[in-house]
């Protein structure tokens, strides 16, 4: 096996002078840098970003709402110092809106000014090299990322609602890390961006799509990891009632429920416990505030008989 | 390591994880770059190269688990040959690594009595020690499980035994006691009941991998992938699913029906343009100096068609019928008007239970105390349950209306009535049946199809999820 290091192979073709330095040394490293940003990972979501920054390619984050997805590729970005270029995926969301777009107000007003009095010969061709060049282009996230010459993270958002076809727009760049421009040619990237795409698996992805990215999936912390994502978040809180709030969202999610408690839902609601004053939950405080965990009447009716049951007959 | 690498993408590939040849390439670098000794950094690189489905990664844990065993990691060296030998700094890590499950096969004869191991279980659970549960699972194997070499199965019947000698459910009753306090509410025990529950659960794990792992080295990986393989929830025979499997199957059709809903919207906007909106057209002109340069059009009204439901809910098709009602009505915003009908020798009409219902699964879960489905002895009756339907409800179906009929067509030899579905299909736009037997059982012993075949547009082999999907995807 002597094949090209990924990232010099990319570097070469992208025709950088010199491949740029690995951005994390190993997984733990990642985990350490992403801790200093108020970003609790696990040892999977290290590892796979520590593997798309040493193969240089995109990673395609899935799993449920609220769980940090767009918050890990924010905390990324802080914590390797990058500028966070965010493209925000609708349905109906299209080339011009996502890549570039020809400026043509501009170039109509260079086109009326650039014609002096009288005199029309102008050279047809002269103008149209002229109006067809990058200062008549308006640089979408995706092209603006690309021709970034300072360090920069890409977050692909909600990647699962655009269409099909919009979807094929972003290939290119996933995969070469590069645009074409018909009228200007193919402008390649300056260095070698991270790149994240999420995802809530409201529909299948592409294969092309996938193939081009790492997976990660981000699921629902474990109690231990959850508890320690309160306790960074939530200036004053006891351990002892972090543990407690994490079991208790552990224990909602394990219902069936139509949303599920998320890890910012989670958040929220420790932070009203903490505001309340309580040390400790107890049967009436859940009632109370359930409703901060539960966006839905049947949920919350579900859970508090689930959940509370015999207080209910008792009384 | 490539050749290993081969032979679990070939085993990956089997379960039905559908791996490219590029990521097989990504998998092959990427392992270069990782330190080999960790073996869960290993399993984390393999997943997010291979696997690009969450739905997936049961499928690949299990394959992992056989083919790259904790236990084999001790000879992980002459297993990833020369990579791992180049960065000499490494070549103790593997040793360490594996320490632990490997003092627990050398204790694995201790003259503990049944007690104690218990005792010691219990203790490793309560504290979370993973270590000491890994060695008192290893434990329990060795005593309980009654292992013998060479038998060709998959590990669950050893599995059953030890927890069964084990007593677990002694032990999660203990571990409740032990969390919780006198006099607790009731939150604080159904949270100790949980927890019990969730460390019971990797205690399992534990024991099932340890099983596994002694399957490995008597048998070999490929020969255990094959025996503990199992198939992806959108694969599972809907007919033969046991009651885990079924509740994976639950699981997995919500988000089935969602993403078609999403997809057939998308395609029912997308699907052709209207005419010219000339109006629109004229005010986007204004900005291009009144040239007309992006033509506006008006979204399409394709016509939706009526959807009339008859599904057997008798014991043998229940599932099936259940799971094709909840997909049908998840999606009935792309049909303009959607008829459930169940049947087993009587026919009623379960629309009503649907209406105003957020969630398909709720009606679903209703039909079965609420619909009066059997007329006469409860075995399922086709002939009757097409007269009934067209006795009543014949009248209704128009050209724009497509009747899907579920069920095995095994009519207990009661009479078939095939000339009444002949008039339905005369009436409707198109009759289609499902049926979730194997193709090569149909006409056997009380199965009729054939009666029933030649009236219908077609008659569909529709035994797991992936086919239903499709077929349902269809029809909008």
């Amino acid at each position: 096996m002597s094949a090209l290091d990924p990232r010099e192979e990319l570097a070469q073709r992208l025709g950088l002078t010199s491949v740029p330095p690995v951005r994390f040394d190993s997984p733990a490293a990642v985990q350490k840098l992403l801790a200093e940003n108020d970003y609790l990972s696990d040892e999977a979501i290290a590892s796979v970003i520590y593997l798309a920054d040493r193969l240089a390619k995109p990673v395609l984050v899935e799993g449920p709402a609220g769980t940090g997805k767009t918050a890990l590729a924010r905390a990324v970005a802080e914590s390797i110092g990058a500028r966070l270029i965010r493209l925000q995926c609708y349905e109906g969301l299209d080339e011009s809106k996502a890549l570039y777009e020809w400026n043509y107000r501009k170039q109509l007003l260079r086109i009326q000014a650039g014609r002096p009095e009288g005199a029309r010969s102008e050279e047809w061709h002269d103008l149209e090299d002229d109006i067809f060049a990058e200062e008549f282009m308006l640089a979408r996230p995706l092209l603006e990322a690309i021709s970034a010459s300072d360090p920069v993270v890409l977050l692909i958002d909600e990647v699962d609602r655009v269409e099909l076809e919009t979807e094929a727009l972003m290939l290119e760049i996933l995969s070469e890390y590069q645009v074409s421009i018909p009228e200007l040619g193919t402008v390649r990237a300056r260095q070698i961006p991270m790149v994240f795409l999420t995802s809530n698996n409201t529909r299948e992805l592409s294969e092309a799509l996938k193939r081009r990215c790492l997976y990660l999936y981000v699921g629902y912390p474990t109690v231990e990891r959850e508890r320690d994502i309160i306790l960074s978040r939530v200036p004053g809180i006891s351990s002892a009632l972090a543990e407690q709030i994490a079991r208790v969202v552990r224990s909602l999610r394990s219902l069936d429920l139509k949303k599920a408690p998320s890890v910012s839902e989670t958040l929220d609601w420790a932070r009203t416990l903490v505001v309340l004053g309580r040390d400790e939950i107890g049967d009436e405080d859940v009632t109370a505030t359930l409703h901060i965990l539960l966006k839905y009447q049947s949920d919350i009716a579900r859970a508090s008989k689930e959940l509370l049951a015999r207080s209910r007959p008792v009384a | 390591m490539l050749n290993l690498l081969g032979e679990f993408i070939g085993e990956l590939r089997v379960a039905g994880i559908p791996v490219s040849m590029s990521e097989h390439i990504d998998a092959a670098r990427a392992v270069e770059v990782i330190d080999l000794s960790s073996r869960s950094l290993l399993k984390v690189t393999l997943a997010a190269t291979l696997v690009k489905d969450g739905d997936h990664l049961a499928a690949f844990n299990t394959a992992f688990d056989v083919f790259f065993a904790v236990r084999s990691w001790e000879s992980a060296d002459e297993l990833l040959g020369d990579e791992v030998r180049a960065g000499s700094d490494r070549e103790g890590a593997p040793g360490t690594g594996a320490a632990g499950p490997g003092r627990a096969r050398g204790g694995g004869t201790t003259s503990l009595s049944a007690q104690e191991l218990s005792e010691r279980l219990f203790r490793a659970l309560m504290s979370g020690e993973m270590e000491a549960l890994r060695a008192g699972a290893s434990e329990a194997v060795s005593r309980y499980a009654g292992m013998e070499a060479g038998r060709p199965v998959g590990g669950t019947y050893y599995l059953y035994r030890t927890l069964r000698s084990l007593d677990i459910e002694a032990l999660e009753q203990r571990l409740v006691e032990g969390t919780v306090r006198a006099n607790a509410d009731e939150l604080a025990e159904r949270i100790a009941r949980d927890d019990a529950r969730a460390r019971i659960a990797q205690l399992k794990a534990e024991i099932e991998r340890e099983i596994r792992e002694r399957l490995v080295e008597d048998r070999g990986s490929q020969a255990l992938a094959k025996s503990v393989r199992k198939p992806l929830p959108e694969d599972l025979d809907v007919m033969h699913a046991n009651r885990e499997e079924m509740a994976q199957l639950e699981r997995a059709l919500r988000p089935l029906s969602r993403k078609l809903a999403v997809r057939l919207a998308r395609k029912r906007r997308r699907r052709r343009r209207g005419p010219v909106d000339l109006r629109h057209t004229v005010r986007r002109s204004l900005s291009t100096g009144g040239v007309p340069l992006d033509l506006r059009f008006k979204p399409p009204r394709p016509a939706k068609p009526e959807i009339f439901v008859i599904a057997d809910v008798s014991g043998s098709v229940a599932s099936f019928a259940r799971f094709t009602l909840h997909l049908v009505h998840a999606i009935s915003s792309q049909f303009s008007k959607v008829r459930s009908f169940v049947f087993v020798d009587g026919l009623d009409e379960v629309t009503r239970l649907f209406d105003g219902v957020e969630d398909p699964a709720d009606a679903v879960a209703r039909i079965n105390a609420e619909a009066d489905v059997i007329a006469f002895d409860g075995h399922s009756d086709y002939g009757r349950a097409l007269t009934t339907f067209h006795d009543l409800y014949a009248k209704d179906l128009t050209k724009r209306s497509t009747v899907l009929i579920l069920g095995d067509a095994r009519n207990n030899y009661h009479q078939a009535h095939a000339e009444l579905l002949a008039d339905l299909r005369y009436r409707a736009k198109a009759v289609y049946w499902l049926n979730p037997e194997p193709t090569s059982y149909w006409n056997s012993g009380d199965s009729i199809v054939n009666l029933y075949a030649p009236y219908c547009d077609r008659v569909i082999e529709c035994r797991t999820l992936r086919q239903l999907e499709a077929f349902v995807g269809e029809l909008a």
